[in-house]
């Protein structure tokens, strides 16, 4: 009997009992040789293009000894500049982490009129040449921009000062958190805030409690994308800053002006400030992204 | 606690989710929402928790009109169709959420809220899982935390939507028969939503089936299966055929056959006869409604014959007994021991027959 049942429903009681076949051909069909070429291809143009670069900034940074390297940190300008970027970036990530969470919170819990065109805009600053972004900061804030004279008036500086630079860093990085954020809410849905309320709790409760803690992963990680590039952002800022020495240069602006000074051991001696820090980023990164896939495997699928 | 719905609607732009919908609950009272997927039953029940607001009518939670309060103010214990128990909390924390989130003035101490804790670990059979994160249970185990946190709160009422939905089989039986028995143990008022219409019977003391956000009927089970006071209860519950028939003077006529409606009532003109398989009878020719048997099939204990009736053919199904000699072709008069007659323009069902 179960020999005729085999034999009318082979493909359902038959395969357990047989042995298992042999594993399927690759389904690639390139010869190994091609997959070296294309293997090495790749390699090379990772090293010419990264690694290459990010050596030299460190060969030249130190081309003068471990004490030229030191010195160059003696210049009172570039302190200025690692402390300004420093200030610029508390300010810009906190402002992103609150934009970015009411943001995403509002995107994936609540249906309203208006909604996709507020994700449209959410990616814009990536879209959008920064320089383009400092330009219509001048244009608004600058002397003789839109606002400028009532800025006068009430004696507030914003171009050409540490507000300008606070705000185009903003511009610039507003997406990174949201951007994390965003899909992750959205399929983590809102029962657990729901049945949270049901609960007793309210509003603020089951935000800090519920929902804050299912998204914190992903926020340190849309922290740290949005912290990098704050820290190295040039374009933007290059326009709004004015390059006053030892008041609103950032790191990356320093770096530009030690460079046209022929200041070549310095220029790359701060570069590898930033770099270093770059490369921190990417090794948290990396160590968050291996520990907790699971919960950013959400954000990383768009 | 009792509840009362009164003539509840919402809206969902065009769409009705719920029309006109009123339904008493008694106090202590296991209630089935039974219905096919977009029929109002989910919406219905997250209007009774507060989770949806309405646009007309009103919910009474024993006297008092809720319809207009907070979800934290109707203080219902709501358990969500996939659990939502909160990922980052253990078992123990998920239980005590609902304690915690007191105000400071109605909040129980911590060692208060523990022995809580442990007393409803016990009641849904988990003494030991305290400690566990959500992702390390199984489904069956997550449900029964996902009802001890809903009932730490000390509940009014005790909604579930699609308790056991995302359970396979076996896992279903055994907790429908553990729910009744917390049922019991607690005395909730408790309303839950199922499109499994076993699980409603068994489980509910009442079923009340809902259609395209529309009230069918409420009534026990027996009612419901015995008793269906639409014909899309009809088709919905149970197996069933229909025949279009003509109602003329108190009786149904069928081509050249009469039917005496007895207790039944219905208005002259077009009807549709609705019958179940196992109340189709089969005589020899002449006697009843004509009919020939088209096919004939073993299932289990019983034989299914499919009919085509009258001069229109029109196909029926009925459940015989295997030993009766008939076979197919066979031409055979037929008896109805119970049916029910509902006018043509009433609304019809959907469900596939």
């Amino acid at each position: 009997m179960a020999a005729d049942i085999a034999l009318r429903f082979p493909a359902t009681t038959a395969p357990s009992r047989e042995t298992p076949p042999a594993p399927p051909p690759s389904a690639t069909t390139e010869t190994p040789a091609t997959r070296r070429v294309v293997i090495a291809i790749s390699l090379a143009f990772i090293a010419a293009v990264l690694i290459l670069p990010l050596a030299a900034v460190f060969t030249e940074a130190f081309r003068g000894g471990v004490s030229k390297y030191l010195e160059s940190f003696d210049d009172p300008d570039t302190w200025a500049a690692i402390k300004l970027t420093l200030l610029v970036t508390a300010i810009a990530v906190p402002l992103n982490v609150v934009f970015g969470l009411a943001a995403s919170w509002a995107i994936a819990k609540f249906d309203f009129r208006g909604k996709s065109v507020l994700v449209t805009l959410i990616d814009l600053p990536f879209s959008v040449s920064p320089v383009v972004s400092g330009m219509s900061y001048v244009l608004l804030f600058g002397a003789q921009g839109y606002l400028g004279h009532y800025l006068d008036t009430i004696n507030l500086q914003i171009i050409f000062a540490t507000p300008g630079l606070v705000l185009a860093t903003i511009f610039v990085t507003f997406p990174f958190v949201a951007r994390e954020l965003i899909p992750l809410m959205q399929e983590q849905g809102s029962s657990e805030e729901e049945a949270a309320l049901s609960l007793g709790a309210g509003g603020w409760r089951t935000f800090w409690s519920v929902t804050l803690p299912n998204v914190r992963w992903a926020l340190l990680y849309g922290v740290l994308l949005s912290n990098a590039r704050a820290m190295g952002e040039f374009g933007a800022v290059s326009v709004v800053s004015g390059h006053l020495r030892g008041l609103t240069n950032t790191i990356p602006l320093q770096v530009e002006i030690l460079y046209n000074d022929y200041n070549f051991v310095a220029a790359f001696a701060v570069a590898s400030v930033l770099a270093g820090l770059g490369l921190v980023t990417l090794a948290v990164k990396s160590a968050l992204e291996w520990r907790y896939a699971d919960q950013l495997a959400a954000g990383r699928r768009r | 606690m009792e509840l009362k719905i009164r003539h509840v609607s919402k809206d969902y732009g065009t769409f009705a989710a719920l029309h006109d919908v009123s339904l008493d609950i008694r106090s202590g009272e296991l209630v089935a929402l039974l219905g096919p997927s977009g029929s109002g039953k989910t919406t219905l029940l997250r209007a009774i928790a507060g989770l949806e607001t309405i646009d007309e009518g009103q919910i009474f939670f024993g006297g008092t009109d809720a319809s207009r309060t907070s979800i934290q103010q109707r203080n219902v214990g709501f358990v969500f169709q996939h659990y939502a128990l909160f990922r980052h909390m253990k078992v123990a924390d998920n239980i005590a959420f609902g304690l915690r989130a007191r105000d400071r003035s109605r909040r129980p101490h911590e060692s208060e809220i523990a022995r809580k804790v442990k007393e409803l670990l016990e009641l849904v059979q988990l003494p030991e899982l305290g400690d566990r994160y959500p992702a390390q249970l199984s489904g069956g185990q997550r449900q029964r935390v996902a009802l001890a946190r809903a009932l730490a709160i000390e509940p009014q009422v005790l909604l579930l939507d699609e308790p056991f939905g995302a359970l396979d089989a076996q896992v279903r039986k055994d907790l429908r028969r553990w729910l009744r028995a917390i049922h019991e143990e607690t005395g909730h008022t408790t309303v839950f939503v199922t499109h499994d219409q076993e699980e409603a019977l068994e489980l509910a003391d009442r079923v009340a089936v809902l259609s395209k956000g529309e009230l069918q009927q409420i009534g026990t089970p027996d009612d419901i299966y015995d008793r269906p006071a639409t014909p899309f209860v009809y088709a919905f519950i149970g197996d069933s055929s229909f025949l279009p028939i003509e109602v003329r003077g108190g009786e149904a006529v069928l081509d050249r056959s009469v039917l005496p409606l007895g207790q039944l009532s219905a208005p002259d003109g077009q009807a549709r006869l609705h019958v179940r398989p196992q109340d189709v009878v089969l005589r020899p020719t002449g006697e009843g409604v004509s009919g020939r048997v088209t096919l004939l099939r073993r299932t289990g204990a019983f034989r299914r014959a499919d009919i085509e009736v009258g001069d229109a053919r029109r196909r029926i199904e009925a459940q015989l007994p295997p030993e009766l000699a008939i076979t197919e072709g066979d031409e055979v008069g037929l008896h109805f021991n119970r049916f029910a007659v509902f006018p043509s323009d009433a609304p019809h069902s959907t469900a596939p027959n």
